[in-house]
């Protein structure tokens, strides 16, 4: 039941968006420090102690601090977001968040004028994440925004799915939500937030700087060396689902194509 | 307990000599008909899909696997699977036929976009080489052929090797990060092809060079 409190109507829903189900959505999961393969997290992540839950928030804030989950959550305003969730992987779904806008964490905190950047960081729980003693990548997980694409409305720190508490699988009991961006940039069981004036180092990148870019924004037109993104295969079709176009900046370009203007999205990838 | 276990190892080759041929590639029909039926009752989850895919792919490396286990398997533990070992490799290559097919009809579907991937993705590159090595095999893998080809049957079937290494490269390059699975799939293909180079033979040569 936590961070449920004051639904508000939902804010930025596409039109015409089917949500995938409550099923797909939660078992079908990449969060590697539960195993690589799609249905580990399913089955492993309910090791994952979410009670009491802490955020370290540091670096240039006028507030820095270790801040409870619960203290954070009362002070927040639950809303829910339908967004389309678009995987480096060439896959997609359609989920209903619930969550606050990241900018409104940050402000709690009180951005200081010098950061530029934010950087995140998944908890690092041998014990209850089994995945770790794999070296897939490089623990913990990391990742990071500039600092106007966290400040950015879309920009969700997401608590549940469906009105119910966000299950372990998918990042509880805080997850990034970036909608304009490669799933793997939203990141899982945030315990740490730093706001930095240079571009902090981020697990996949770290892990393959070609493949996978500091933005990783959707684009249709910039390949992953391996695979196309210009199409994609929507979650729930079946044997026999169709793959769709993928859009540019996943269907946000309207929101955000702005924060990128005069920037070379190829280079930038 | 060397005599036991050779005891327990012939007892098993004579218990696997009654067991038919056809029975081998029943239960290899079986499978694929079998993973169809999950996939479309919601069995394989809920992207059949890549599951589909995913599992033809790792059985047929499995198969290679087994089939390249025969011989060594023969020559160092006295275990005789030889009469299955054409089986094997038809199955290996139906599997990877119905990987393929998977991958064109339900994955990719975009006729456009398959010759691209061929040309421009080098793990589609060294598993479509893979598939190209082993056609001549199931080509061939008839008495017939065996008959009229006569040794060069055996010299052709060589190809089994570099498909089969292709092939758990092919794996190994499509994974995300850094994994261990299919390295140990790699790992297992180059130890089995070591074990054909003539080592043994020039090991015994030296030791007896020692002890003279």
């Amino acid at each position: 039941g936590v961070g449920l409190a004051g639904i508000v109507k939902p804010a930025d829903a596409k039109e015409g968006l089917g949500p995938n189900t409550w099923e797909e959505i939660t078992s079908y999961n990449n969060y590697y420090e539960f195993g690589t393969r799609k249905d580990d997290p399913a089955k492993y992540a309910h090791t994952l102690v979410t009670e009491p839950w802490s955020v370290k928030i540091d670096g240039l804030v006028d507030r820095p601090g270790e801040y409870d989950f619960k203290d954070i959550l009362s002070e927040m305003t639950i809303e829910e977001r339908i967004y389309r969730f678009r995987c480096v992987e060439a896959w997609s779904m359609v989920i209903p968040w619930n969550g606050f806008e990241l900018a409104d964490l940050l402000n709690m905190a009180g951005v200081q004028d010098g950061a530029k950047f934010v950087a995140f960081e998944t908890a690092y729980r041998p014990d209850e994440m089994p995945g770790l003693q794999y070296p897939v990548l490089e623990w913990p997980y990391r990742e990071g925004l500039r600092l106007d694409e966290a400040m950015h409305p879309l920009t969700l720190i997401a608590t549940g799915i469906y009105g119910k508490t966000i299950p372990n699988q998918n990042g509880a009991p805080l997850r990034l939500v970036v909608p304009w961006k490669y799933g793997f940039k939203s990141i899982k069981s945030i315990v740490r937030i730093t706001l930095t004036d240079t571009q902090p180092p981020t697990s996949w990148n770290m892990a393959g700087p070609r493949e996978y870019g500091f933005y990783s924004n959707v684009n249709p037109n910039v390949d992953h060396p391996r695979w196309s993104q210009a199409s994609e295969r929507p979650i729930g079709g079946g044997l026999f689902a169709k793959r769709e176009p993928t859009l540019m900046l996943n269907g946000y370009e309207e929101e955000v194509a702005s924060l990128y203007e005069g920037m070379d999205l190829a280079a930038n990838y | 307990m060397e005599l036991g276990a050779g005891t327990f190892i012939s007892r098993l080759n004579s218990a696997l000599r009654r067991i038919p041929i056809w029975s081998l590639y029943a239960l290899g029909a079986l499978y694929p008909a079998w993973l169809l039926y999950l996939g479309a009752t919601g069995g394989l989850g809920v992207e059949p899909i890549e599951a589909l895919e995913h599992r033809l792919g790792k059985r047929a490396l499995q198969l290679l696997i087994f089939g390249l286990a025969i011989s060594p398997m023969r020559r160092h533990l006295g275990l005789n699977l030889l009469k299955f070992r054409r089986a094997i490799g038809v199955l290996a290559f139906a599997y990877v036929c119905l990987h393929l097919l998977v991958w064109l009809v339900l994955d990719v579907q975009i006729p456009s976009q398959i010759w691209a991937d061929i040309v421009k993705r080098p793990y589609i590159t060294v598993g479509m080489a893979a598939f190209l090595l082993m056609l001549p095999l199931a080509v061939t893998s008839n008495n017939w052929s065996v008959r009229s080809l006569g040794p060069r049957w055996r010299k052709l079937h060589r190809l089994v090797y570099p498909a089969a290494v292709l092939a758990a490269l092919h794996y190994v390059m499509l994974v995300k990060g850094f994994q261990i699975e299919p390295l140990i799939y790699l790992l297992i293909m180059s130890g089995l092809l070591v074990l054909r180079l003539p080592i043994p033979i020039l090991l015994t040569r030296l030791r007896r060079a020692d002890s003279a």
